[in-house]
Order: structure tokens, then C-alpha cells, then sequence
């Protein structure tokens, strides 16, 4: 059965879900207790499984998100939540270090059964400490899953995926996706965790986003439709592993990438999708792969400024257009 | 404690020694690589904590590691292994001298990176607290490591909720070169513990039977639910931080070119990486393998030969751990990727 929720409702559903199903698993954060949880994810799983189960935490992030580490080792399976990805900052020892490091160099001796979620965008006028998108550091390490659901029925699937998993992952939400509505279905079964999605098909370009990027590729797809462009939308889904089958496939129907990314674009998550699909398509591109990202600026707290550095949907149907042109010009 | 604990305790120290001084030598030809942080001197604390604890206790363990491995007991020869890099080793050869790790025994790790046992261990903690189990964790670390946040973070919160934690302290007065009064504003790491409401003793260090004891009492006091507890054994270390630390931190061709005649004989001696003689280590100060040695003999447990007895067998037990690192084989990449997938096959969503 098919209902309309919020992203937020989708991951606490999915976690007293898993809480409920599996009492090894815990969660812990800053205000994830009696207050619920910053952006309401943990809402109301405090007065159902109790302290042990739904801690709240001193403001330690670097030790709490290594107590979480400490517990899987013992089989515990702990979903630490960090009130937003620039205070993982602070826990990055713990992630990199420890969680990524740890069934690796014991041998394999220790699963890692971990999930550490947190926002990471840009929402609205917090300045630049409180607006970065650091998915690019945690995609470079070898160990991790990166998981970045865009839609309230993937944050569902992917949490619980997470939760299960044995493996160290971290779960990048958006502040400005919490809020948003889509469908989700409860009962239909997940496709695999790291798999991308086909969200809109087109013949003429392939746009690739994650988080909330999609739903501006989404809408500027709608508009250059009315252009006769006809855009293809992948949701990446996870950023590590990526699934290049799928991304590939599409590049190699449309002959042209464009990669869109809030995220600043110097070593940024969408160079790694241009590398690797110019390598993958060289043959079959038209143009070469472009990423439309950010400007190389800490976000601005003028509200202006701030939406001015980032993609939308405008800039993303102007990048499309010299995209295609600067093909039909050469 | 009977006798036989008291003589196996002393094998542990002797084994600790020899394994220790075996390690260096096998170092310098080049059979283990990377950092090697050796134990001499400081063996009174691993083996007096370890022998206290249950074998349902979890350790969690720094870089200086391999004898508390030992204690715990993992063999020799798989810490050897894992010093050479090789398959046998404790951690597949994947971890080396500063990882090692035992499920079965649970021996939590070696960490690198200081400050990062004390999380480790108060997420263990957790566990055990929210299972109501009654086991412990022992917590170790240095005395340089009492300043990174996650001391008094993690502090904070093994007492907050009353984890079975035990923090070790093993004060040997360094942070790699720098003494403790040059770290610290407060030398007496104990004292730190008051911050937040953690009973805590300061504990000699070189007396085996004091570590043993104290230890014992705290873990009594754990087990009852208190919370945490923390242990200072003050200690020294015979070597320098590192096999790439002389340990003396002034020029020591200075020294003994007035000793010597020929200085370019000096200047070669100087890059060979040297260890104490017994007689200079016992000249230098309290030695506690000397007074373990002493206290039994004066009671009696030491009996003909039993102490010369006691050194071939660790002597046999170095030289079979080292050819058995010697004959395992290289690990392969196959090895890698299955220590990196060990959780994959379990999956049926992530996939």
C-alpha cells in the first residue's frame, strides 16, 4: 500500500522498524531522546525502547561516534546520528579511522555493523560552517558506504538496508529533503542498496544527482522538454560503491553527461562520476563530461548570495543548453 | 595468590622481555617494518592487569601492544606472524605490530591513534551494561594520551551511565620525547579522574603484585555496577618511543667520542640501534622483572634452578614463535579483499 509521507517520517519508520525486529540495535545522538530528534527523525522512539536503546548524548562527537564503533565490535548495531555532516568534522577519527579501518586490519575478524546518519546540504541561510557537503571525504575511503536517499521511499529501503548491513555506512540526508513528500510503499521489496535509479528517461542527455539535486534535474528535465531536450535522470542512491552499469548504459543511449552536484566541484564527488564515465564512454560521447557544481565559495549567509551559489533549476536547463550547443558547434 | 600464579606471572614478564629484545634484533634485519613500540620495562602493568582480569573481559590496547596480546593468550607465534606480516599472524597480516586483534580472545585491538582506545572501549561498555552482562573492559593507554578530547569525552560518559569501564593508565613519563611535566599541567593523571567523579588510585607500576592487586580490587568494584574505575601504574620504558627513536635525546656521539678514539667507528655505532645491558637497566632504577624475581626468591618459589629454567623455556618459546612467523606464508590480495568483504556474504539487501 502506496501513502504520502515525509522524508522524516520514512526514517523513523524505518528505525522502529528495525528497532522493533532487532534488539541489538541502538540508537544515539544529540537530542535524539527526549527531544526527539533535530529534524523529528527519532520522534517518539525514545518513550517506546527507552534510554539504553535511544541515548541521548553528551556533546562529544568524536567519542560517542567511536562508542558506536566499540559496540558493533561486540555485535551490537548502533545508528549513531550526528546533528549535521559539519559536525562529523569531529567524529572522522572515529569513521575513518576506526569504523572503516578495524575489520580490515584485524583480518576480518570484526564486521562492522554501523551506521552513523546525518544531513548534509545546504538549507537555508545557517552560513558556512553549517552548509557544506563533505560526501567527497567519505567517498575516498576504502571500508565505507556512503548511501544518500532522495526520496522518502529510499530513505525507508536504505536506512533498514543500512541497519543490516555489517558494514560500516554513512547515511547523508538533506535539511531540505526532511520535510519534503513522496510516496512510499512498506511493503515492496528494496532493490539492491548501492544500485542507482533511472528517474526520468530521455534520449538526449544523461543529468546524474544525488540527494536533493534530483528533484531540480527532475524539474529542469520537465522544462527542456518543452525545448524538445529530452533529459535522462539518474539518482546515484549511493555514492560508494557507485553503479556505473547503470550510469554507463545511459550515457552510451544519450552520448552526453552532465553532472550536477550542490557540492563544490573541485574534487568533488561529481569528478569522480566524470572521470570514471569518461574513461567508461569515451567512444560514445559527443561532448566532453561536464559537472555543474557550486561555485568555489564557503556558502554565503546572504540569502541571495547562498542561492545564487549553488545549482537550480535554471542553471541547470542554461548548463544543459551550452552543453549541447557547445556539441553542435564543433 | 599460590605460588604457580606468582612463577607464572614472572614467565609472562621473562617471555615479555625476551619476545621484546627478540623483536628488535629481528627489526634491525629487517624481517618487520614499520613502527615497532617495544614493552621493556614497562611489564609489570600488562601482566599484573591481565592476570587479574576474567577471560570474559574485553582489552582494548595502544600501539604498544604485543605483550598484552601475550598475556592475554595469543600465541607468540601469531604475534610474531603478524610483526612479519605474514597469513598466521593475529590479524592476517593485514594489522602488524600496532593491530593486533583476537576476537576469540577478546583482545579489542591495538590502536594507532592516540586517544582512541578510551570510545572503543566505552562503546563496548555500553554493550555490556545494556545486556547486564558481568564483564569489564580494560582500557589502556599512555600517559601523552591523557590529552586528546576523547579522555574526558568518553570519560564523561563511561560515568554518566556507569560502564563497566577499567582505564589503565600506563604512565611511563613520555609522550614519544616529551616528559610529563612538559605535557601536563596536572603530572598525577589520577587526579584527572575526580573531574568526573571516577575513583581512581595511583599505583607503582614496576610491582607486579601491586598491579595485580589493585586491579583485582577495581575490577571487584566494577563488577558490582559502580562504574568506572581508573588505575595510574607509574612506569618507565628502557627503549626510545620507537625502533626509529634512540631514546636519548641528546648527542650521543658527543658521549662517547670521549670514550672511544676513533670517531668514525662511533659515527657507525651510532646508527645501530642499541639495547641496555641487564646491568645497565638494573643500574638505571627498579627493574620489575628484578623484584618479581627477588620477591620469590626470598619466599622460598624459586628453588634450584627454577629461575634459569624459567628463562630457556621463554627462550625456546621466542625461538619457536619466530620460526613460525618464519614459515607462514605471505598473505595475497585474495587475503585483502576477504579481510575487507569479511561481512559481504552475510547480506541479502546491500547487494
Amino acid at each position: 500500500m502506496t501513502e504520502e509521507v515525509l522524508y522524516w517520517q520514512a526514517l523513523n519508520r524505518a528505525l522502529d522498524a528495525e528497532m522493533a525486529a532487532d534488539e541489538t540495535v541502538f540508537i544515539l545522538g544529540e537530542d535524539v531522546g527526549l527531544y526527539g530528534g533535530s529534524y523529528r527523525v527519532t520522534e517518539g522512539l525514545h518513550a517506546k525502547y527507552g534510554d539504553w536503546r535511544v541515548r541521548d548524548t553528551p556533546i562529544s562527537e568524536g567519542s560517542f561516534t567511536g562508542l558506536g564503533v566499540g559496540a558493533a565490535l561486540v555485535g551490537m548495531r548502533p545508528v549513531v546520528e550526528i546533528m549535521t555532516i559539519n559536525f562529523s568534522l569531529l567524529a572522522l577519527d572515529a569513521i575513518v579511522n576506526m569504523a572503516a579501518k578495524v575489520p580490515f586490519m584485524s583480518g576480518g575478524q570484526f564486521p562492522m555493523p554501523l551506521v552513523v546518519r546525518m544531513p548534509g546540504g545546504v538549507a537555508k541561510q545557517l552560513a558556512a560552517q553549517h552548509s557544506q557537503r563533505l560526501e567527497q571525504m567519505y567517498m575516498n575511503v576504502p571500508g565505507l558506504r556512503v548511501a544518500v536517499p532522495a526520496t522518502p521511499q529510499d530513505a525507508w529501503w536504505q536506512l533498514r538496508q543500512a541497519i543490516r548491513s555489517n558494514e560500516p555506512i554513512v547515511l547523508i540526508e538533506h535539511e531540505l529533503l526532511y520535510f519534503s513528500k513522496g510516496p512510499l510503499d512498506m511493503e515492496a521489496p528494496p532493490p539492491p542498496m548501492h544500485s542507482a535509479a533511472v528517474r526520468r528517461p530521455g534520449r538526449d542527455i544523461t543529468l546524474i544527482a544525488w540527494s536533493r539535486m534530483v528533484d531540480l534535474c527532475l524539474s529542469a528535465a520537465e522544462r527542456l522538454a518543452d525545448q524538445g531536450i529530452e533529459a535522462e535522470v539518474i539518482d546515484l542512491r549511493s555514492l560508494r560503491p557507485i553503479d556505473w552499469e547503470t550510469c554507463q548504459a545511459s550515457v552510451e543511449r544519450t552520448h552526453n553527461l552532465l553532472v550536477v552536484e550542490e557540492d563544490s566541484g573541485f574534487a568533488g564527488a561529481g569528478a569522480e562520476v566524470a572521470a570514471t564515465l569518461g574513461e567508461r564512454c569515451f567512444y560514445q560521447l559527443d561532448n566532453p563530461p561536464r559537472r555543474h557544481a557550486a561555485v568555489e565559495l564557503p556558502i554565503p549567509y546572504n540569502r541571495t548570495l547562498e542561492a545564487a551559489c549553488i545549482p537550480t533549476v535554471e542553471s541547470i536547463c542554461q548548463a544543459v543548453t551550452n552543453h549541447l550547443q557547445a556539441g553542435a558547434a564543433s | 595468590m599460590n605460588p604457580q600464579q606468582k612463577l607464572d606471572m614472572l614467565h609472562d614478564m621473562l617471555l615479555a622481555r625476551a619476545f621484546e629484545e627478540r623483536a628488535a634484533q629481528e627489526y634491525t634485519r629487517g624481517k618487520i617494518g614499520g613502527f615497532l613500540h617495544l614493552y621493556p620495562g614497562e611489564e609489570a602493568v600488562a601482566v599484573g592487569v591481565l592476570h587479574a582480569t576474567e577471560p570474559s573481559d574485553y582489552v582494548v590496547s595502544t600501539y604498544r601492544e604485543h605483550v598484552h596480546a601475550m598475556v592475554r593468550g595469543i600465541s607468540p607465534g601469531a604475534v610474531m606472524a603478524e610483526l612479519f606480516g605474514k597469513r598466521d599472524g593475529c590479524s592476517r597480516g593485514m594489522g602488524g605490530s600496532m593491530h593486533l586483534f583476537d576476537r576469540e580472545r577478546r583482545f579489542m585491538g591495538g590502536y594507532a591513534i592516540v586517544g582512541e582506545t578510551y570510545p572503543v572501549a566505552v562503546g563496548i561498555g555500553y554493550a555490556i551494561a545494556m545486556r547486564e552482562l558481568p564483564e569489564a573492559v580494560i582500557c589502556f593507554f599512555g600517559d601523552g594520551a591523557v590529552n586528546q578530547g576523547t579522555f574526558h569525552e568518553s570519560l564523561n560518559m563511561a560515568a554518566l551511565w556507569k560502564l563497566p569501564v577499567l582505564f589503565v593508565c600506563e604512565n611511563n613519563h613520555y609522550q614519544i620525547g616529551t616528559e610529563i611535566h612538559r605535557h601536563s599541567a596536572v603530572a598525577e593523571v589520577y587526579k584527572r579522574a575526580c573531574a568526573h567523579g571516577i575513583p581512581a588510585r595511583r599505583v607503582d607500576g614496576m610491582d607486579v603484585l601491586e598491579v595485580h592487586e589493585a586491579t583485582r580490587l577495581a575490577l571487584e568494584q566494577i563488577r558490582q555496577g559502580t562504574g568506572p574505575y581508573l588505575l595510574e601504574f607509574e612506569t618507565y620504558r628502557f627503549r626510545g618511543h620507537s625502533m626509529a627513536d634512540p631514546g636519548t635525546y641528546r648527542p650521543k656521539v658527543e658521549v662517547q667520542a670521549h670514550q672511544k678514539d676513533d670517531p668514525v667507528l662511533v659515527a657507525i655505532e651510532e646508527t645501530l640501534p642499541r639495547y641496555p645491558s641487564h646491568e645497565e637497566i638494573a643500574a638505571a632504577g627498579p627493574d620489575g622483572i628484578k623484584r618479581m624475581t627477588e620477591h620469590l626468591d626470598a619466599a622460598g618459589h624459586l628453588p634450584g634452578d627454577t629461575l634459569d629454567a624459567l628463562n630457556r623455556k621463554v627462550a625456546a618459546e621466542v625461538e619457536e614463535a619466530v620460526a613460525f612467523a618464519e614459515a607462514s606464508p605471505e598473505p595475497t590480495f585474495d587475503d585483502a579483499w576477504a579481510a575487507l568483504d569479511c561481512n559481504r556474504g552475510l547480506e541479502v539487501l546491500i547487494r
